[in-house]
């Protein structure tokens, strides 16, 4: 470790953690969206971020990956810090890097199984019969393999996040950031996208950031938790803390269902004959 | 007033600037770039196979055009002899390269622009960055190194159906004697000419096929538009731009060479 500290570009803090990122700020035309954001993935883990619809998860996922230039902050990959701009070290994090983009941002102009193969054709040496080879393989997982002739836009919404998930993995990234993986999928699809995750993660090593809204399963399959709230993170922890954390966004956020049973009780409560199907809601004019 | 004039003239100084940088980045990533050769193939489909009909049916009325109206203007001089060199030079010179530029711009360039403009603004230029391949190299190279070859083939095509153009109507239509019309073609055409229509073509095909990438590439950058408004903006201005730069560098280039 103390090797580590001594050379240059690296520091301590951020050395034992695969991502760290610190104090981000980024505002777009004078609204601040992240205001000192801090990001700590461990080597191997799985961190899922909660937040609300619109507090900027996606921005800070695109400030790490490079999609965006955060207006402030440090990000630390594998003990060094990365530069702002262009050149060999991001260059050598964006070959270690994957991102999902909440989007997906398939190319719509080649065939799944093009999509897939385009960042190992671009980006190495193997040969073409290789990468079709790997390419399959991790479409079959997906099960994807049959409709590989398809291009994006035939494909239903499911079928294009899985798309976008083999094209992340394909390259067999160290760190893997997951922009709403399971967003559109069935409850039953949803499950396997984690447990998927968690098994390649064992079987290739990567470290993944997931962002979801899927609280009940990011709270099965994640190692550490993350609250984003208001431009920073109101919360970090183990699933364990989180769910006997007492803060309030914590609370607000994980008794969600709770809340709306107790709302649903009390608008019914004020409502005391139910209102038949076929019957003509009162405000509407008659 | 004056502010705006001159936040508009450093807007363009600053646009020249980063067009010059990108036009250069996007030459200098060609080198060594992995499995360029179907990239290019698509490129020479887009701009040579996709263009040549329009390249060919403007290149033969524009012949035709010319045949009419030199023989008439010469048969006032009793020299419609001439009719062959004075379409011949103003084919190779000046019309092949310029219209024929004009007419790949008016077919590919708007779709490269639009294309590259889509794909920025469905983060697909995005997602190419964060795999860690060249936008650049992967959209913009292959395209540019195309153009240098496609643009003054598309002008001797334009020029040899321009000839053909030209016989038809001073030798068919009209009472030229075909020997004499394809003799002073012969004659006339000498190798800076020849050498003047391909300068002229490859600055063209870099120039023009440049911008159409480049405003393409800035699509999100439109001020005040986004989404599909901010393509078809960033298209149009790259079939605008393209035209005006034809004509103009035709202008630099013939004041030098002249
Ligand atoms: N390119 C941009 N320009 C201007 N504002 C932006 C831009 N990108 C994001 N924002 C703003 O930043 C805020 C956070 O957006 P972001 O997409 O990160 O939300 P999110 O947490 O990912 O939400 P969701 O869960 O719905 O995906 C939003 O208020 C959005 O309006
Ligand atoms: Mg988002």
């Amino acid at each position: 470790m103390s090797d580590q500290v001594n050379t240059p570009g690296r520091t301590g803090a951020c050395a034992e953690a695969l991502l760290v990122a610190r104090g981000l700020r980024k505002a777009f035309s004078g609204k601040t969206v992240l205001d000192g954001a801090d990001l700590v993935v461990p080597r191997g883990a799985l961190v899922c971020v909660l937040g609300k619809s619109g507090t900027g998860k996606s921005v800070l996922l695109k400030c790490v990956a490079g999609v965006l230039r955060p207006d402030a902050g440090e990000i630390c990959f594998d003990g060094r810090t990365l530069p702002a701009g262009e050149g060999p070290e991001r260059a050598a994090f964006r070959r270690r890097c994957s991102y999902l983009f909440q989007s997906n941002a398939l190319f719509d102009s080649l065939s799944t199984l093009e999509n897939v193969m385009l960042p190992l054709e671009q980006t190495t040496t193997m040969r073409r019969r290789e990468i079709t080879e790997r390419a399959r393989a991790v479409l079959r997982v997906l099960e994807l393999d049959e409709f590989r002739e398809r291009f994006p836009s035939q494909l239903s919404g499911g079928m294009q996040k899985r798309l976008a998930l083999a094209r992340a993995l394909v390259t067999r990234p160290e760190l893997v950031l997951f922009d709403e993986p399971t967003a559109g999928l069935d409850p039953l699809r949803r499950n396997a996208v984690f447990s998927m995750i968690t098994r390649y993660q064992v079987e290739l090593g990567f470290t993944a950031v997931v962002v979801t809204h899927d609280l009940e399963e990011a709270l099965v399959a994640a190692d550490r938790v993350a609250l984003l709230d208001e431009g920073c993170m109101r919360f970090a922890g183990t699933p364990a803390e989180f769910r006997a954390s007492a803060d309030a966004s914590v609370r607000a956020f994980r008794d969600s269902v709770e809340d709306l049973r107790a709302d649903v009780a009390a608008n019914r409560a004020h409502q005391p004959s139910r209102r038949a199907p076929h019957e003509p809601l009162e405000i509407l004019p008659k | 007033m004056l502010q705006t004039l001159g936040h508009r003239t450093l807007g363009a100084v600053a646009e020249l600037g980063d067009f010059a940088l990108f036009t250069s980045r996007s030459f200098s990533a060609a080198v060594g770039a992995p499995r360029l050769g179907r990239r290019i193939v698509r490129a020479v489909y887009e701009q040579g196979v996709r263009c040549l009909p329009v390249v060919l049916i403007v290149g033969a009325f524009t012949g035709l055009v010319l045949g009419l109206q030199g023989y008439y203007v010469l048969a006032r001089f009793g020299s419609e002899g001439l009719l062959g060199t004075l379409v011949s030079l103003t084919l190779t010179r000046e019309l092949a390269p310029v219209l024929a530029a004009l007419m790949v711009v008016g077919q590919a360039g708007s779709a490269i622009a639009a294309e590259i403009g889509i794909q920025r603004n469905s983060e697909q230029i995005d997602a190419l960055e964060t795999m860690g391949v060249d936008p650049r190299r992967y959209l913009v190279s292959p395209r540019l190194l195309v153009a240098v070859v496609v643009y003054p083939m598309h002008a001797a095509f334009f020029t040899l159906i321009g000839l053909v153009g030209g016989y038809l109507s001073g030798s068919v239509l009209l009472s030229l004697e075909g020997g004499i019309y394809w003799s002073s073609v012969m004659r006339a055409v000498g190798p800076e000419d020849v050498r003047e229509c391909f300068i002229k073509a490859v600055v063209f095909g870099i120039v023009t096929m440049a911008i159409c990438c480049h405003n393409g590439f800035n699509a999100h950058r439109r001020p005040g538009l986004t989404g599909a408004r901010a393509v078809s903006a960033s298209t149009t201005r790259a079939v605008v731009l393209s035209s005006i730069a034809v004509l103009a560098t035709d202008y630099l280039i013939t004041s030098a060479l002249v």
